[in-house]
């Protein structure tokens, strides 16, 4: 890795997000953005799980508000641009007022208000039609037309044809390389570093000074707000959204994506999303036992390698180099 | 008055069923330390060991000791063997990641039911079923009442278990403080096996009970184990006590929203409730509160 800089690594990989969908049909261009979604909810979540240590199990209702206020704002015709901002804050918002009062007791308690809050906000977008079109959701959300760039219709970029779908996985991967930077940013500030603390050790990082609580609070809403980016792009590309796509399930996939791929690793959610949405793809010719072959694969993952794909990853490496020795008194910081 | 006592008492037997599933769930907390995130599926499975052994020709009272037996097996030891054991073993592996793979497990034993046994909802024999008794003019069915009778009683011996007998009070004993008890001479490991293989049996018993409301489904799971969890928390997730007054309230709550509020909004009455509980009472209703370790 020393031979090769970091950087370069990097680069490669957005070449390759960028060549990805040319000359590929509807169908891989929609599964590369449902990936590149679920990888920035996923990635909100590792900065609240993976970072600060705190069990959510709502980001699919994150994602949910998201999607309706992004829907909700478009279809009366506020731009995208203006809508998805306004998802995020939304998201940032309602992070903050879920949080607060979860996090004044310790422990297990921020997962279980999350689960219920979860279960309410599909609860609540199913009742109330008036708002939120009750279970026939909202469909038919306009795609942003970014003057030069409309990703509603078909056009040719140096005689290379883009379709509408494929329009949209730029639009994605626009979106997802900002959030990544931002995210990367983040984790390298001081407040990165005292979430990292405060996962490590929470007790001494109050005793350095931290106010924990205000920390965890905040790392849980920017975790949801990314929810919320997550879902503004869901509204244009699907074009179709209901209360039971972002049911209790699709929070605890997000979490899978989280933890299969390694949380508390920066590239893990990457990891991961890709593992749960491209695998069913791979695991198509099993039919109905897809998640029954899913989960025993997960299980067996928890089992021999608790912190995920990464993790594995780094035990080969580690075996590979035998000379490179990790403190292990502090194991968990190496890692990072 | 009359249909009050009805909703009360209709409630209170569902109730007891949900407490029974709540306090396999707080004893595999005491004891080992575990959120079990598949409990809902441990309550769904047995319904359908059941239904296996009556479609290989057994009687149901043969059907539903084969069914206990094998839940007891699979639910209890192979669950303590196979996942939990390794998991609390490594370091790093009783937190966030046992929460993972329970919450694979039950996707694991839902979609195990679907592929093998199903979609559809099964018909599933009453263990109790009989007419109703008229008392103060209110109509009070013997289902209700039987089944309110055998799951209080069933509470009432494993209370008298653990704080009558000798293994029960190593049980307790273990769940306190594994250290001490161990230096003690406390078979530690045999105890938590013990508490996986109650908690197996509650849910087969919370099984038996439930599924002839619901009918035999692979997704009954999902609601009950929410269920569950919530009464664990609203009563007290460190006392049996809580978990049964919790499962009674929640019982009673919801048959009560739904004839005299809101059916709409009925399945949020019990997450309201834990949103209010963890506000007001994080320690739950009758809980005392864990001390911070340092």
């Amino acid at each position: 890795m020393a031979i090769i800089p970091k950087w370069a690594f990097i680069l490669v990989g957005i070449v390759l997000l960028v060549l990805a969908p040319i000359g590929q049909g509807n169908y891989v261009a929609l599964i590369l953005c449902s990936w590149l979604m679920y990888t920035i909810a996923a990635m909100g979540l590792n900065l609240t799980l993976g970072y600060a240590g705190q069990i959510s199990l709502a980001q699919g209702s994150f994602m949910a508000i998201g999607a309706y206020i992004t829907a909700l704002l478009t279809l009366s015709g506020v731009h995208w641009l203006v809508a998805m901002p306004l998802a995020v804050l939304g998201c940032f918002i309602v992070g903050l007022l879920v949080g607060f009062p979860a996090l004044r007791v310790k422990g297990h308690f921020l997962a279980f208000v999350t689960l219920a809050f979860n279960t309410l906000v599909v609860l609540v977008l199913r009742n109330e039609d008036w708002l939120t079109g009750g279970s026939y959701g909202k469909s038919n959300m306009p795609r942003p037309d970014f003057w030069l760039f409309n990703t509603g219709t078909k056009s040719t970029f140096l005689s290379i044809p883009l379709s509408s779908n494929q329009k949209m996985y730029y639009l994605c991967l626009a979106v997802f390389i900002v959030f990544a930077l931002l995210m990367y940013g983040l984790i390298r500030s001081p407040w990165g570093r005292a979430f990292k603390g405060l996962r490590e050790n929470p007790i001494r990082a109050e005793s350095l000074g931290l106010d924990t609580r205000r920390l965890t609070l905040l790392a849980f809403a920017i975790g949801s707000a990314a929810g919320g980016l997550a879902g503004a792009l869901v509204s244009p590309v699907v074009q179709y959204i209901e209360p039971n796509s972002f049911a209790l399930q699709h929070s605890l996939r997000i979490l899978l994506m989280v933890v299969v791929g390694g949380s508390g690793f920066f590239f893990g959610p990457m990891l991961g999303a890709a593992v749960v949405i491209l695998l069913p793809e791979f695991l198509r010719f099993t039919e109905g036992y897809y998640l029954i072959i899913y989960s025993g694969l997960v299980i067996v993952l928890m089992v021999y390698s608790p912190s995920g794909l990464m993790g594995v990853g780094s035990r080969i490496v580690a075996a590979v180099r035998p000379k490179r020795v990790a403190r292990t008194d502090m194991k968990e910081g190496a890692q990072l | 008055m009359a249909q009050f006592l009805q909703v009360l008492l209709s409630g209170l037997a569902t109730g007891s069923i949900y407490a029974l599933a709540a306090i396999g769930f707080t004893l595999l907390w005491q004891a080992a330390q575990t959120v079990n995130f598949a409990q809902g599926e441990f309550v769904m499975l047995p319904a359908f060991f059941v239904l296996i052994a009556m479609g290989l020709g057994l009687p149901l009272p043969v059907a539903l000791l084969v069914a206990l037996a094998v839940s007891v097996f699979v639910l209890g030891y192979l669950f303590k063997r196979l996942i939990v054991e390794p998991m609390k073993a490594s370091k790093t592996g009783g937190g966030l990641p046992l929460v993972i793979a329970t919450m694979s497990l039950a996707i694991f034993l839902k979609e195990g039911v679907k592929e093998f046994y199903g979609a559809e909802a099964q018909p599933y024999p009453e263990l109790v079923s009989g007419g109703s008794w008229d008392v103060f003019g209110a109509i009070v069915s013997v289902t209700d009442i039987a089944h309110l009778a055998i799951s209080l009683g069933v509470v009432v011996l494993l209370t008298l278990f653990l704080n009558r007998t000798r293994t029960g009070r190593a049980m307790q004993a273990t769940a306190q403080n594994p250290d001490v008890a161990k230096i003690l001479g406390v078979d530690t490991k045999r105890m938590v096996l013990y508490t996986f293989l109650i908690n197996a049996a509650l849910a087969t018993l919370a099984s038996f009970l439930i599924t002839p409301f619901y009918l035999a489904k692979f997704s009954n799971g999902e609601y009950l184990g929410l269920i569950a969890f919530i009464a664990a928390i609203v009563g007290g997730f460190n006392q049996i006590r809580g978990a049964l007054a919790g499962g009674l309230l929640i019982g009673v709550l919801d048959n009560m929203t739904a004839t005299y509020v809101t059916a709409e909004y009925r399945a949020a009455v019990p997450l309201v409730l834990l949103i209010v509980i963890i506000l007001w009472r994080p320690e739950g209703l009758l809980g005392t509160s864990e001390g911070r370790s340092v």
